[in-house]
């Protein structure tokens, strides 16, 4: 009886005309049917995509806690069989492996020269940003075409120069060397003097009224309102500098020096280590962690638009 | 004690624009001088050359004697109240008020003090703490008004300050800023493209057209007596009538052939021409402002009744009369190509007129204009 009931009332949602489609003129309102189909056909296409994206990052988490053996057993199982730490716990030391593991002296330099090109990057992309985008100086359009025209080229033409550079100047083999030839950002500086431009320019011009001078008005009124350019150049920047690798291969083979992608680099190579993947995933996820953190907490400030109120 | 005055005043950019060819005005101590003309005319570009935020290509800028043309914003002691306001969105409001005061190291007590004392004469106390964001439209135009006086400036400029703000507050705020500044007698050079807010705020009012003085005088001399047609036909709401007419002379006495019919004028109104006798046979604009036909006068016209607008105070009828219509454009004067032309007429509320109506106005011919056709001049008033 109730099964008969429920069979009813949906076949009358089916048959019904859309509520208040009489009334109003409506044309064109989807029946309930349509609308859960079409619904369901989005989540299954995002259910899709988002497996695809979270498909390798799973498998990482699974990998890490099987045994050597297993992972080249069932590569693709998402259950780890039999259940094995053992490479967490060469991870933090409390087991030997065949590599030297050292990750906190990795994690410093990571950090060491991570938070350096940031906070050049940053810097120098919103001094050079600001000035592309407000001040007018001779050779100001030729400067922007040649940043335009760094960013067209492939970072991968630039090592052997680079390494020549570094070469001769000395500075191989030391956190400089692996820190310059990455303080400067063109996207970066492009990202900025758009922000900048996009700024009211009469909130400067009222500042220059009141008597301030350029690098004031940059600093006290001009930087505040771009904070949500800065925390963007901030967080690709953090993620650039902490994931870069081919620069800090060249720049460095100093093993004390070696940053959490260097080191991981190692579990690869090195004889005997090819095939422990729990303990190159494991790793990497470690790594994967700060970025995360970076990237959540600042998330929300992307959005906000931090010049509201200064006009209308 | 301030005083502005622009000579010779000259702004080409580089790309060989010349937004303003040759500027003379003087604004005397305490004035509020209002500029006023369409989008484009150059009033803003006016303004921001007196505050130094655009390069005076030539000419002298003097403020209080002194010639300014090469000092800094900073230095030339000016505040200015921008169209948007431009108000430091990371700063408190009292720290908006008081950024210009901070950046002259004045002490901290006095800073306080004036802060204080501006915040309770714009009725901004309850918002001092709070920041441009979380105020409203008239809240922010406050704080933009406050953090000008705050200044103690030689000079207030301000671009199109209400522009922004709902029909009322616009009003409102209107006569708050006129008695504020006399309060303050601060000289003011005031932009705007409202020809009312001009009307009702200036002291004198200077209309500017494609970056040329068109005439600079009171409100009232404006209104009543506009040097060109481009003058009488931008001040005014409803603006003046114009439309094509021919001197020509009955019983030895000038008049006016409009279309088919025959304007006279009073001998008040010959007087106010003297030069009309020597024009018989010319062409010439004929201007009557709305409220100068269809109350009382010695001269006639007959109108067909288009459009009836009852606002209360006035009727405004819309009517067809049998002249063409002249105008100011960029061109130079133009004549309609239509044998009518459209007028609006400000009627007593009382009369009762009716679409399709023939009427015949009654003319006051000692409040009419006219213009001549080629440069548009006024033709021959004396006041």
């Amino acid at each position: 009886m109730t099964a008969q009931l429920a069979e009813l009332q949906a076949a009358e949602v089916l048959t019904d005309p859309p509520s208040g489609g009489d009334d109003h003129g409506f044309q064109g309102v989807e029946s309930p049917a349509v609308a859960v189909t079409k619904r369901t056909i989005s989540y299954g296409v995002l259910i899709f995509f988002a497996l695809i994206y979270l498909g390798p990052f799973l498998l990482s988490i699974a990998t890490s806690f099987k045994t050597s053996a297993g992972s080249l057993a069932k590569p693709l199982s998402l259950i780890p069989n039999p259940i094995s730490t053992l490479a967490w716990r060469q991870l933090f030391g409390f087991s030997k492996s065949v590599v030297d593991i050292k990750l906190g002296r990795w994690t410093l330099n990571s950090i060491i020269v991570t938070v350096c090109i940031t906070v050049g990057r940053v810097g120098l992309a919103s001094l050079a940003g600001y000035s592309l985008a407000r001040i007018r100086f001779p050779g100001r359009k030729q400067v922007l075409a040649l940043i335009l025209g760094v960013m067209m080229v492939p970072g991968v033409v630039l090592l052997i120069p680079r390494f020549l550079i570094l070469k001769q100047l000395s500075l191989r083999n030391s956190y400089m060397g692996m820190v310059i030839p990455l303080l400067v950002d063109c996207a970066a500086i492009y990202l900025m003097k758009q922000n900048f431009e996009a700024l009211p320019i009469s909130v400067e011009e009222a500042a220059r009224i009141d008597g301030a001078n350029t690098f004031r008005i940059f600093r006290t009124i001009v930087l505040p309102m771009a904070r949500p350019s800065l925390i963007a150049v901030t967080v690709l920047s953090v993620q650039g500098a902490w994931n870069e690798f081919t620069m800090f291969l060249v720049a460095n083979d100093k093993p004390e020096l070696n940053t959490l992608t260097l080191g991981l680099s190692q579990f690869k190579g090195g004889l005997g280590s090819g095939s422990n993947h729990p303990l190159l995933l494991g790793a990497a996820l470690l790594t994967t962690i700060p970025i995360i953190i970076v990237f959540f907490t600042f998330q929300r400030y992307f959005t906000g638009d931090a010049s509201t109120g200064s006009d209308k | 004690m301030s005083t502005l005055q622009l000579k010779k005043l000259n702004k080409t950019y580089e790309n060989g624009y010349e937004a303003v060819p040759s500027l003379d005005i003087a604004v005397n101590d305490g004035e509020f001088l209002v500029l006023v003309g369409p989008s484009g005319c150059g009033k803003s570009t006016v303004l921001r050359m007196v505050a130094g935020l655009e390069d005076i290509t030539s000419g002298d800028m003097v403020i209080d004697g002194v010639r300014v043309n090469d000092m800094s914003p900073q230095q030339r002691d000016i505040a200015m109240v921008f169209q948007n306001y431009a108000l430091y969105p990371n700063m408190t409001v009292g720290e908006n008020i008081g950024f210009a005061m901070k950046l002259r190291k004045v002490d901290k007590n006095i800073m306080a003090a004036k802060i204080k004392e501006v915040g309770e004469l714009l009725e901004l106390t309850p918002v001092l703490d709070r920041r441009p964001g979380q105020l409203s439209g008239g809240q922010r135009q406050r704080v933009a008004m406050g953090r000008a006086i705050v200044r103690e400036p030689k000079l207030f400029l301000m671009d199109e300050p209400l522009s922004n703000l709902d029909a009322k507050l616009r009003v409102q705020t209107r006569g708050e800023i006129s008695r504020l500044q006399r309060r303050l007698g601060v000289t003011t050079l005031y932009v705007t493209h409202d020809q009312v807010e001009a009307m009702t705020m200036g002291d004198r009012v200077a209309v500017l057209r494609r970056g040329h003085l068109m005439q600079c005088a009171s409100p009232q001399q404006l209104y009543q007596s506009p040097d060109n047609l481009f003058v009488g036909q931008f001040i005014g709401s409803p603006s003046m009538n114009v439309m094509k007419a021919t001197v020509i002379e009955v019983d030895k006495v000038p008049a006016l052939k409009i279309g088919a019919q025959t304007l006279t004028l009073s001998p008040e109104a010959l007087t106010r021409l003297p030069g009309l006798a020597s024009m018989v046979g010319r062409d010439v604009a004929f201007g009557v402002r709305p409220e100068a036909l269809g109350r009382e006068g010695t001269g006639s016209l007959d109108v067909k009744v288009e459009l009836v607008e009852m606002l209360g105070a006035e009727l405004l009828v819309h009517a067809t009369i049998d002249s063409p219509l002249v105008k100011q454009t960029d061109d130079g004067i133009e004549t309609g190509t239509k044998d009518t032309s459209m007028i609006i007429v400000s009627m007593d509320p009382r009369h009762m007129v009716a679409v399709g109506d023939r009427v015949t106005l009654p003319v006051d011919t000692t409040r009419i204009h006219l213009f001549d056709m080629t440069n548009g001049d006024a033709i021959g008033f004396t006041n």
